[in-house]
């Protein structure tokens, strides 16, 4: 690993003022960003840990109904606080390992957008709102393809706005050795229209898949999900073929449909 | 470098550390508490985990710096006052919950911080919470024999094998 400084700000304006400085990068739990540094595939010259800002900690429910948590909340305290959203709080206890989801923040993850992470699937199911130090992002304007978000240079994620579905259910077939999603399929059902939102299968990163929530608006039954979708444009790797890919994203919706009961 | 300061099995220690320098870095060649081992280096097999402020976490994807301040448990300070093993480790010992070693000191840990948050915990949910510690001997089963054996349960339903 590469060399840089260390700065724990205790507060948003010092995060971001810490951050303005050339190369800097901020730094959530760490279990992704670690790793990365000491595969030597970034260098930055400082990270500004964000995990000592109070005001970005916790879980909550806003005047509209939405569940807020704040950007460097642990994937274990999102499980253990977000019961008013039970399939997003299951969606957190099923990321990695219980040591990692000691570490690991659901701002994090949404930066870094993993195209097998767990949690792009829920915001984007969802409908989620990334507030960030400067703005509101609405989750289908924010995830741009693989590893791609909107967030600007030195702009960080401070809390995360989740309606809450009338049912929900996220399915993750899991790859075993790195406990990411293979395949992760989110369904949420609101008042006004199914989201089904697929995280593990697409080059392009998470991604809704129409014809399925065209077809489950209609009728929410398993019955309903329509054949797997084009393998064209799918993740094909040691783990899978884009075929194989492509079948899950069916399988899986079906199950998280099922499961809603 | 800048000086780092923890309190570690209840004894408040300073090092220096980098930016970049590891948690379990930290413990092993700062603080000479090489009890906590490091096997894969990238956060999967769980022989450095150690309980940041009550949390078991694997120390080494947490930066020193991070800990500044933290109250920290590692593997040397799981034993009695007197020197002799604590209910998990003589467990492990009655149970032969280990084989070369190795992964041992994350296991105990994995399991302290287990046996805190669910103090009988079924078969299942023990090797679930297990997932993220890894033993290349692959003694699993009596593993999950010893900790059922220190969370006082009866271990004569678990095969050994």
């Amino acid at each position: 690993m590469y060399n840089f400084e260390f700065e724990k700000p205790g507060s948003i304006a010092d995060a971001v003022a810490a951050l303005g400085s050339e190369d800097a990068q901020a730094l959530g739990g760490g279990q992704t960003l670690i790793p990365t540094l000491k595969q030597r595939l970034a260098a930055p010259s400082k990270l500004v840990s964000l995990t000592g800002i109070a005001e970005m900690q916790g879980v909550c429910m806003d005047d509209d109904g939405r569940m807020c948590i704040g950007a460097v909340t642990s994937h274990e305290d999102v499980a253990a606080q977000g019961a008013s959203y039970a399939a997003l709080a299951d969606l957190a206890g099923n990321i990695g390992d219980p040591a990692v989801r000691a570490r690991g923040t659901i701002g994090g993850s949404l930066a870094n957008n993993d195209p097998s992470a767990c949690y792009p699937a829920g915001a984007l199911a969802s409908g989620a709102t990334i507030v960030t130090n400067s703005r509101e992002i609405a989750a289908d304007d924010y995830f741009q393809g693989m590893f791609t978000t909107a967030l600007e240079e030195g702009e960080i994620i401070t809390d995360v706005k989740f309606p809450v579905p009338e049912a929900a259910n996220y399915q993750k077939f899991e790859q075993p050795a790195s406990r990411f999603a293979l395949v992760g399929v989110f369904v949420a059902k609101f008042a006004d229209g199914v989201r089904v939102a697929v995280t593990g299968a697409s080059e392009e990163g998470v991604h809704r898949w129409a014809a399925a929530e065209e077809a489950l608006s209609a009728n929410f039954s398993a019955d309903a999900v329509p054949d797997a979708p084009d393998a064209d444009g799918m993740i094909a790797d040691l783990h899978g073929t884009s075929a194989y890919r492509a079948h899950l994203v069916a399988v899986l919706t079906r199950r998280a449909v099922a499961a809603c009961g | 470098m800048s000086q780092v300061t923890m309190t570690v099995n209840g004894k408040e220690m300073s090092g220096d550390a980098e930016g970049r320098t590891l948690l379990s870095q930290f413990l092993r060649e700062e603080l000479d508490l090489t009890g906590t081992h490091v096997g894969c280096d990238t956060s999967q097999c769980g022989a450095c985990v150690v309980h940041v402020n009550g949390k078991a976490i694997k120390s080494c994807t947490m930066l020193a710096m991070e800990a500044d301040g933290a109250s920290v448990e590692t593997i040397e300070g799981q034993a009695e006052a007197d020197g002799s093993l604590n209910t998990i480790q003589q467990a492990f010992q009655d149970h032969h919950g280990l084989q070369c070693g190795f992964c041992t000191p994350g296991m105990v840990m994995t399991a302290a911080a287990l046996l805190k948050e669910n103090p009988t915990p079924s078969e299942a949910e023990i090797r679930d919470y297990l997932e993220g510690n890894i033993c290349r001997c692959t003694g699993y089963h009596n593993i999950v024999k010893a900790i059922m054996a220190a969370s006082g349960q009866d271990v004569g339903a678990i095969a050994a094998e």
